[in-house]
């Protein structure tokens, strides 16, 4: 398709077109390169290759903490951001709600507040109320901000949605519970999807509210963070980042690959 | 028709706000009937047929099934099944899951399951279709399948709204005979909604006819169609010649009426009772009408002339627009094709005589 686009392009906008490219993606690119580069200097000419800084990362245990802090923090996040998410969006898809887009606005507040805002109110309001700070509530923090992401998400794939398929569903004999599961459940699959990869996402790299609201437990970001303070560890960082750079295309192509099996799914499901 | 009302609607009223889409509806419906409702869009039918289904709880009145009370029953624990007007067929289901969805709670073995789902895909021939997926189906296989699925549950009443409104024309009438031939192969109570006057003739024991909200007039296709009661019945079903008029004289079993358009004339066996004075409607259906010339000898009660406007060639049939004298009305008149009499009569501006025999005149209510 970018070859169509380039081809049918003037020169102007093939050029602007190139150099957007380049800006989103050359950088991005530089972090694996240098972290097979022996020598700590990030800067060009590279001195040669190396698996030293790769297997720096992987040794280092602080790191292992950090990945496991994350990881607990960002898988119960995405399940609970997703459930309260699917609520949402089916009652204002379900229902003639009152003031459904004066509430439809409140959800998004979470996303316009700068985060460095969000973070001080939310330490305070911990603070005020006796609570620890601790992976606890960074998650708390981090459901916070994911619900409004999983709403949207859900809310375009279920205004889509046919509601009649719901009824018949009762119809044909299920109660509310079952024709969820039976019927809405597997429709809304890939939106289901989506907002658990998304949320997983945001709250695997969100730095600031896990800045204020972590205690002694550091989460990944912070741990990056806390790492570049020693120049000697630049690379071994590098490395780190370009891991999760992999990871995070790999859970992008399986979203993908899973979205267009959803819409042409196998025969032979149980029903 | 053996016991009478297997479903009793009684005062039945829904309002959505201030708006009551359906108003103090009583209807009876027998055991095995084929019912219709019918109306112009927005007349309540499909939220009458919702009720039925319970996905509307009525603001007022009973309905009740079976001699069950059903207001407070949901719709999953209902004795009916619905089609819906899109089939509403489950897209990551195939043909076999989507009838077998509603068997679930009867915890059948697989075999058992699977004979039954196979019997409900020979009763609407399509036996090998099983493993397709919905998206592979036309628009008539999506109706027969949402057809089965809803008959595999043996409901006491399967309701359908607007069935045959997304098929094309021609798939309509075959599937107009299919679901008549269907009904009466399984004897379960069909409640159907439709705007299709000529769809409800064809297919129903009984139609109700409804406008804004209220059940109008209800009995058999040829009660309603030859034997109206309003005006507004008379008219929505097929073409209507209506003049407004008012009762003059009686004369006998007869009445004599004076209209704006037809001038004084004698209306057959009166089946009301109107009082001199009265104001009333006179109605014609286009068939009853004959075209008088001296070469014909029909024996006609009352006449009209007129200048023939305009001709409308159906093949089977033709109708024939007359200017009446002194009236901005046209009157219509149907002629059948027999021996070619339809495409001899000509065409436009030319003087012409009508005919009826009074029998065939209808004193409708009001003006």
């Amino acid at each position: 398709m970018s070859r169509a686009l380039l081809k049918s392009g003037s020169g102007w906008l093939r050029g602007y077109t190139v150099g957007y490219l380049v800006f989103i993606y050359l950088p991005i690119l530089l972090l694996p390169v240098f972290s097979f580069n022996d020598g700590i200097y990030v800067a060009f000419p590279m001195s040669g290759f190396t698996l030293q800084w790769w297997a720096e990362m992987v040794a280092q245990p602080g790191m292992h903490k950090a990945l496991w802090n994350s990881l607990a923090v960002a898988v119960p996040v995405s399940l609970i951001s997703t459930t309260l998410g699917m609520m949402g969006a089916k009652a204002l898809t379900t229902y003639r709600l009152h003031g459904a887009r004066v509430l439809t606005g409140m959800f998004t507040l979470p996303l316009v507040t700068p985060f460095l805002i969000l973070g001080i109110a939310l330490l305070i309001t911990f603070n005020n109320y006796g609570l620890d700070l601790s992976l606890f509530t960074v998650g708390v923090g981090h459901v916070l901000i994911c619900v409004p992401f999983s709403l949207f998400v859900l809310l375009s794939r279920l205004e889509s949605f046919d509601r009649s398929l719901e009824e018949v569903a009762l119809d044909l004999g299920e109660n509310p519970w079952m024709m969820f599961w039976r019927v809405t459940f597997p429709i809304t699959m890939p939106g289901i999807v989506a907002s658990l990869l998304l949320t997983f996402t945001i709250s695997f790299d969100e730095f600031l509210l896990a800045f204020f609201l972590t205690g002694d437990a550091s989460t990944l970001p912070i741990f990056i963070w806390s790492q570049l303070r020693f120049p000697a560890k630049l690379p071994s960082v590098l490395a780190l980042g370009s891991a999760i750079l992999i990871v995070t295309v790999f859970i992008v192509i399986i979203a993908e690959l899973l979205r267009r099996r959803g819409s042409t799914r196998p025969k032979g499901q149980a029903i | 028709m053996q016991d009478s009302s297997f479903i009793s609607i009684l005062d039945v009223s829904k309002h959505f706000g201030a708006i009551a889409a359906v108003d103090s509806v009583d209807l009876e419906i027998n055991r095995g009937e084929f019912f219709a409702l019918l109306g112009p869009s927005g007349c309540g039918k499909t939220t009458l047929l919702r009720m039925l289904a319970g996905f509307e709880v009525p603001s007022q009145g009973k309905i009740i099934i079976d001699g069950e009370q059903m207001s407070s029953v949901p719709p999953y624990r209902r004795p009916v099944n619905m089609v819906f007007q899109n089939y509403a067929i489950f897209p990551h289901l195939n043909v076999f899951q989507n009838i077998a969805f509603g068997l679930r709670k009867d915890r059948l073995s697989a075999d058992d399951l699977k004979a039954r789902v196979n019997d409900a895909l020979s009763l609407i021939k399509m036996e090998s279709y099983g493993e397709r997926k919905p998206d592979e189906l036309s628009g008539g296989q999506r109706q027969r399948v949402a057809l089965a699925r809803a008959l595999i549950k043996n409901p006491k009443v399967l309701l359908l709204d607007e069935p045959l409104g997304a098929l094309d024309k021609n798939l309509r009438e075959q599937m107009q005979l299919e679901l008549r031939q269907l009904q009466k192969a399984v004897g379960v109570t069909f409640v159907f909604v439709t705007h299709d006057q000529e769809e409800a003739l064809t297919m129903s024991d009984r139609i109700a006819v409804m406008c804004a909200g209220r059940v109008l007039e209800v009995g058999s296709p040829s009660d309603l169609y030859e034997r109206p009661k309003t005006r507004f019945v008379a008219d929505f079903l097929g073409t209507m010649n209506v003049f407004d008029g008012s009762i003059h004289a009686r004369d006998g079993d007869s009445y004599i009426v004076d209209t704006q358009g037809l001038g004084r004339i004698h209306a057959g066996v009166a089946s009301r009772d109107f009082s001199i004075g009265d104001k009333i409607s006179v109605a014609l259906r286009p068939e009853n009408l004959k075209i008088v010339d001296s070469l014909s000898s029909v024996a006609v009660d009352g006449s009209v002339s007129g200048v023939m406007s305009n001709t409308a060639y159906f093949g089977d049939s033709a109708q024939v627009y007359v200017q009446l004298e002194g009236s901005e009305q046209a009157l219509v008149v149907s002629i059948q094709n027999q021996d070619g009499a339809a495409s001899n009569v000509g065409l436009g501006n030319r003087a012409i005589t009508i005919g009826w025999s009074k029998s065939s005149v209808l004193l409708l209510k009001g003006a």
